[in-house]
């Protein structure tokens, strides 16, 4: 399971991309961490283990109540005890390090742990702790080898990097990193201080702000890794145990090398290691990297994330040449770790790190059958974008489109996507290849009565859904199921046409399918159970996180981002510039700025849907003017698909102008504004407010399951500032009689536009109310 | 089940003389007669309805490490010294032959079919067809079976088939680009055009492109694989190294007792008459102990030394109908029996053929272990002969990847490649298949045993096995 987050992590993280989008970055990615309840401490050892080999000690770990390692209580003191047992023992000369889990090393320290902290102190007391151990493994006297076959991760990588020497398996399931500052964390057990030291400032800089997953075979060109070992085939034992065992030979091995001084625990530097060490040495060259890194992380997080500014200042203050006998600036570290694990940002991330986890989980059960055969209609972004993440999991997928064009325009989308991958060596050309042969492109019907699922993407007109649904009714088998794709027609306006309803369900993509995570099924009252369980078991296998949500206008996600949309439409009415709007906006968390969102969406599909929406909510949905957008289309400004809407978009260029002509359009429709509600500060709770008000008011009208999925849908799905949490954790930390009160304030200028619903109300005047407890 | 009951029946019946038998051969009514025939000791693998398919003759140039004394030659000359060493030892009419068939691997562009190349220059019929087959290391294998087949379908009756590898040269090429723009070249019509074309030009541009050494599917190299399967049997390293010095002193003594006797003297254009093969190294296990791995760095262990080396050679063999080989006159070696051919993962099972091959082509024949008195098995590596040895002892590898109930047993070693093999003979990708047949051959008369098995892995993931059985003296 954790390497399945991690591939899909590493899928979406370019090496080229700016070391510091960690904001944007959560927004496609997971994390590797696990949690478990605290076991009590028992007097038997059950999570660390050795044996000695000859002269060296094999010390093992495997935590017998989980599928993964962490660094829990319990762990670290089992290690304590083993390590002090190998120390005290004459016959060992030195120690290997492994755990007896395939896909998993360690896979960072325990979050529930952190969390069950109490105050800053407890958790620098607990982060001490874990580098006290490290450092008596550093300064071991007897060299010890970090074996990693699986996941090596936060406070395992920090494990890893206090031993002497690392061997690492080149599995696909071996990845490094420090993944903390995705969880508003620092790598708070010795990372800061040896990350630096062992790869030089900028690689130390881009592992521990990015938190990427590092690939074995990456990590040894970073010095990060010492020796790499292939996986094995099956032999006299499973692929997988033999693996382990031979890892641990070839570490052993290496543990007997170093004691023996054959193998050098110093490596020769290269020359340009050696002029960069010397460029490092100087204060000022130092200072320098630091300020730029600082300004590169202002200018992506806005400042709205203090783990990676603590990151850089915890480091900088460690490698300062004062660092090693200054004890107090060392302690400053762990107090920094204590503090950021109690911010808020911290909370909301790690809540959304658990929201996730459980909209990874399948709450509907097995299906009964699985969906072997996966049919999409229309090979546009979407229908393409769904055959890509299906095609490679081992499901056969038929593309279906009616003209020649637009099919060969899907195919060589899926082609590309997975070439992509190939040229980045995720994946070879024989493997692309191979995934390929699970494509079958078609202009007509022919072998749909095996598909087991049908996933329609065609144009957003409820007369040609119910033309494809009759259509398909009449070649599928009985058990197949129809799903719409569809981000804002009624799955049951949909179904009115189905022969057999409770087969009709809503699979709501984002677009670009393969890079965004959220997936939102819509069910209605006549879905039945198992049609759910099986577009959910879909929907992991294509590696989304899911939100399952009742059936309604819009749905969820759609109707909280169309009053936002409608809001943003007037404030550009109102005079303001869209550069500007984008800057309120991503300066308050979001990932991409409203008008930006407007063009990667579609101007027309926001028109469309606006429309939609607005007929059937009413006056409440209004705000900027809907012909504004209409006009927009008519000009053929649709977005960024169409190269133009708010802004111009260039081929090959990263830069984007205002689209001039807009100016005559937002001229004509120009609403004067009120002084009162237009300050930089009310634009954006403008924007915010009527996007959580919507929210609040799914959940209060049942179409949410509860405000987790409403988080994680914001987040995932419409990029809500994840510093924030999402809108019920925003209402929970924010104060909701705060929000209110804004609330009030506009709705006495815009009117029932701001109107903040009964649930909302609910919470603001009895402040006990949480969305999360 | 049907195979036991059958095998039983065989046991049972009377024993006729082998004279008989031979009348029987030459009737195609009385095939029933033919399923009585036994020998003396063991059951003959004769089969009603199935023509016996014999090898008259298997000869083969010595193989020599390549960039020695083959170094200037083309491939079809290495293989037209080997047909024309098959003509002078069977003193075969040079249109008596149905059809020519050759396997290679590396393909020389200039003579892709060199099969056809080769038979001319060696004098041949020009009447002749022939067709060249690519199977990596078991190409000349498949050109025997492919011969078999069209015998067997009555198409043909006398057959030659071969291999042959020349490592010394192999076809190195422009890069892409820069046969894009050479191929453009050729179509520019104007000055001008030719000119941006060779303007067009960089330096990158010609960077050569070598012939792939690792595997198309997986990107990697035999050699790295073969390290893999043997670390995946914990082979060790003194396993290999025994193994490899095994076969090399096997080899010495062969060749110096006059046993490899399938290879002909080649007179090299301008060097010196080659009659022996150059490979053959005896050393110590000092000595091999001192080799670092050429694959996996540092804790490998498969090093050159227990590794088969690049190798120039060609082999050639004559098969024909049992009656088609008596009517001329000829004494068979052996008859060719059950063959198969099998596949498995490319990636982590990529040398395991034998493993494969073995248990299906004994099936098929109605033999077990226990009858097979020569074994004959390609050596790769030492570590991948090694790993088959594991695997075919291994009952958790039979029932968890071979669908079998119990494990394949493992040939006994005194029975195994006893005139040395591919680590120390050498081995020319195409030319190996017909050098392991002729041995078997060679090693039943020699050892007055009756069956014979060869074995072999291939690149792809590929393997196949054939039972031979010596022709009764």
């Amino acid at each position: 399971m954790c390497c399945r987050f991690g591939d899909l992590y590493k899928e979406c993280c370019d090496d080229d991309c700016n070391y510091v989008s960690f904001a944007l970055i959560f927004l496609f990615t997971g994390n590797n961490f696990r949690t478990f309840s605290m076991a009590p401490a028992l007097l038997a050892r059950t999570h660390v283990n050795y044996e000695v080999k000859g002269d060296v000690a094999v010390v093992r770990i495997n935590d017998p109540s989980s599928k993964v390692n962490t660094l829990s209580v319990q762990m670290q003191r089992e290690m304590t005890e083993v390590m002090n047992e190998v120390w005290a023992n004459n016959a060992v000369q030195s120690a290997v390090l492994i755990s007896s889990k395939p896909g998993c090393f360690i896979a960072g320290a325990d979050i529930n742990m952190i969390q069950a902290c109490n105050s800053p102190e407890e958790v620098t007391t607990l982060s001490q702790e874990g580098q006290k151990m490290f450092e008596r493994i550093e300064n071991s006297p007897k060299p010890v080898v970090a074996a990693i076959n699986g996941s090596c991760l936060g406070g395992g990588l920090e494990f890893a990097i206090a031993c002497q020497y690392r061997v690492a398996t080149k599995s696909k399931k071996t990845v490094l990193g420090t993944p903390e500052v995705m969880l508003g964390l620092l790598p708070g057990a010795g990372g800061t201080q040896r990350l630096p030291k062992m790869l030089g400032l900028p690689s130390a800089f881009d592992m521990m702000l990015t938190g990427r997953n590092i690939r074995a075979d990456k990590a040894k060109k970073m010095g990060l890794v010492d020796q790499l070992v292939d996986p094995l085939g099956p032999g006299l034992k499973s692929p997988e145990e033999r693996t382990i065992d031979y890892l641990e030979e070839v570490a052993i091995e290496c543990a007997r090398g170093i004691v023996s001084k054959k193998i050098p625990l110093r490596k020769e530097k290269g020359r340009m290691q050696k002029i960069q060490d010397h460029i490092m040495s100087y204060g000022f060259v130092r200072n320098q990297i630091y300020k730029t890194v600082h300004g590169k992380v202002m200018k992506q997080s806005k400042g709205l994330y203090p783990a990676p500014l603590k990151i850089i200042e915890v480091i900088s203050i460690c490698n300062s040449s004062l660092c090693e006998a200054n004890v107090t600036h060392f302690h400053g570290c762990f107090q920094n770790f204590g503090e950021l694990a109690k911010t808020s940002e911290s909370a909301a991330l790690i809540g959304l790190y658990h929201g996730q986890v459980a909209c990874k989980k399948n709450r509907f059960g097995t299906p009964q059958k699985e969906v072997k055969t996966l049919a999409i209609l229309g090979a546009g972004l979407m229908g393409a974008g769904i055959a890509q993440v299906t095609v490679d999991k081992g499901v056969h997928t038929v593309l279906k489109d009616t003209a020649v064009a637009g099919l060969a325009r899907g195919e060589q989308q899926v082609y590309k996507g997975l070439n992509d991958k190939t040229r980045k060596k995720n994946i070879t050309s024989f493997q692309r290849d191979s995934i390929l042969s699970n494509l079958t492109g078609q202009l007509d019907y022919r072998g749909f009565e095996n598909a087991d699922m049908v996933i329609e993407a065609v144009f957003e007109d409820i007369n040609i859904k119910h033309a494809v649904l009759k259509e398909v009714e009449a070649v599928v088998s009985p058990h197949c199921i129809f799903a719409s794709n569809t981000s804002a027609l009624p799955i049951k306006d949909i179904a009115a046409a189905s022969k057999r309803p409770d087969k009709v369900i809503g699979m709501h993509y984002f677009s670009p399918v393969d890079k965004m995570q959220l997936l939102e099924i819509i069910s209605t009252d006549q879905t039945s159970k198992d049609t759910i369980a099986s577009a959910v078991a879909v929907g992991l296998k294509q590696g989304k996180v899911i939100i399952v949500v009742g059936d309604g206008p819009g749905f969820y996600t759609t109707r909280c981002l169309a009053p936002m949309l409608a809001e943003a439409v007037r404030v550009l009415q109102e005079g303001v510039d869209p550069k500007k709007l984008d800057g309120l906006t991503t300066s308050f968390g979001f990932p991409v700025g409203a008008a930006t969102l407007a063009d990667e969406v579609g101007i027309d599909v926001a028109a469309h849907v606006a429309e939609d929406l607005g007929k059937a909510f009413g006056s409440r949905f209004g705000g900027g003017n809907v012909e504004v957008l209409k006009t927009m289309v008519d000009l053929g400004f649709k977005g960024r698909k169409s190269g133009k809407g708010c802004y111009v978009y260039q081929p090959g260029l990263k830069t984007k102008e205002v689209n001039p002509d807009i100016g005559d359009i937002l001229e004509k429709y120009r609403i004067t504004p009120n002084p009162a509600v237009s300050s930089d500060s009310d634009v954006q709770y403008r924007l915010v407010s009527r996007f959580v008000n919507e929210a609040v008011m799914c959940l209060q009208e049942g179409i949410l399951n509860g405000p987790l999925e409403g988080d994680i849908g914001a987040v995932f799905g419409l990029g809500f500032p994840p510093c924030l949490g999402g809108p019920f954790r925003f209402v929970d930390s924010f104060g909701a009689d705060k929000l209110v009160e804004k609330m009030r304030r506009f709705e006495a200028v815009y009117g029932n536009h701001f109107t903040p619903c009964q649930l909302l109300l609910d919470h603001a005047n009895d402040s006990s109310k949480k969305f999360h407890k | 089940m049907a195979a036991m009951m059958l095998n039983a029946m065989r046991r049972c019946s009377l024993r006729p003389s082998w004279a008989m038998r031979f009348g029987a051969c030459s009737l195609s009514t009385t095939t029933q007669l033919q399923a009585q025939v036994q020998t003396k000791s063991k059951k003959t693998l004769a089969r009603p309805g199935v023509k016996n398919i014999v090898l008259v003759e298997g000869v083969r140039t010595p193989f020599l490490l390549s960039g020695t004394t083959y170094a200037d030659l083309m491939p079809h000359d290495l293989a037209r010294a080997a047909l024309q060493g098959l003509l002078n030892r069977t003193n075969l009419p040079k249109d008596a032959v149905d059809y020519i068939i050759y396997g290679t691997v590396i393909q020389e562009v200039k003579t892709s079919n060199v099969a056809r190349e080769a038979a001319l220059g060696a004098g041949f019929s020009d009447k002749i067809p022939a067709h060249t087959v690519t199977m990596a290391c078991i190409s000349s294998n498949q050109a025997m079976t492919t011969g078999a087949g069209l015998i067997a379908a009555g198409q043909c009756d006398a057959i030659v088939a071969g291999g042959v590898e020349f490592m010394s040269d192999v076809p190195i090429r422009h890069s892409r680009k820069m046969r894009k723009t050479m191929l453009s070249l050729s179509r520019a019509k104007t000055l001008g055009q030719r000119l941006g074309l060779i303007g067009s030009i960089r330096l990158a541009h010609l960077t050569p492109e070598l012939p792939a050494v690792a595997e198309f599917s997986t990107a990697e190299t035999m050699g790295h694989s073969a390290d893999r399967l043997a670390a995946a049997f914990g082979v060790s390293r003194l396993e290999q190294d025994e193994f490899a010095l095994r076969s090399h002193t096997l080899a010495k003594k062969a060749q110096d007792d006059g046993l490899l006797q399938d290879v002909i003297s080649f007179k090299v254009p301008g060097r010196d008459i080659v009659s022996k093969d150059n490979g053959i190294r005896p050393s110590s296990m000092e000595q091999l102990k001192k080799l670092k791995p050429a694959f996996i760095k540092p804790h490998g262990t498969v090093t050159a030394a227990n590794s088969s080396f690049l190798t120039d050679g060609a082999s050639a063999v004559l098969i024909m109908s049992e009656e088609k080989a008596l009517a001329m006159g000829y004494k068979p070696k052996a008859y060719l029996r059950d063959f198969v051919y099998v596949s498995q993962d490319p990636k982590d099972q990529l040398l395991l053929g034998p493993t494969y091959g073995t248990p299906k082509a004994l099936e098929r024949a109605g033999l077990s272990m226990s009858d097979i008195d020569v074994f004959e098995f390609h050596e790769a590596f030492a570590g991948q002969i090694m790993a088959n040895l594991k695997a075919m002892d291994s009952d958790w590898f039979a029932q968890t990847y071979m669908g079998r109930k119990t494990k394949v047993g493992t040939p006994p070693i005194e029975k195994f490649n006893l005139w040395g093999g591919s680590l120390s003979l050498g081995h020319p990708f195409g030319a190996t298949g017909c050098r392991l047949v002729t041995t078997v051959a060679h090693r039943l008369q020699k050892e007055g045993g009756q069956y014979g098995l060869v074995a072999a892995c291939a690149a792809g993931g590929q393997g196949h096995a054939m039972v031979i059985e010596a022709y009764p003296q």
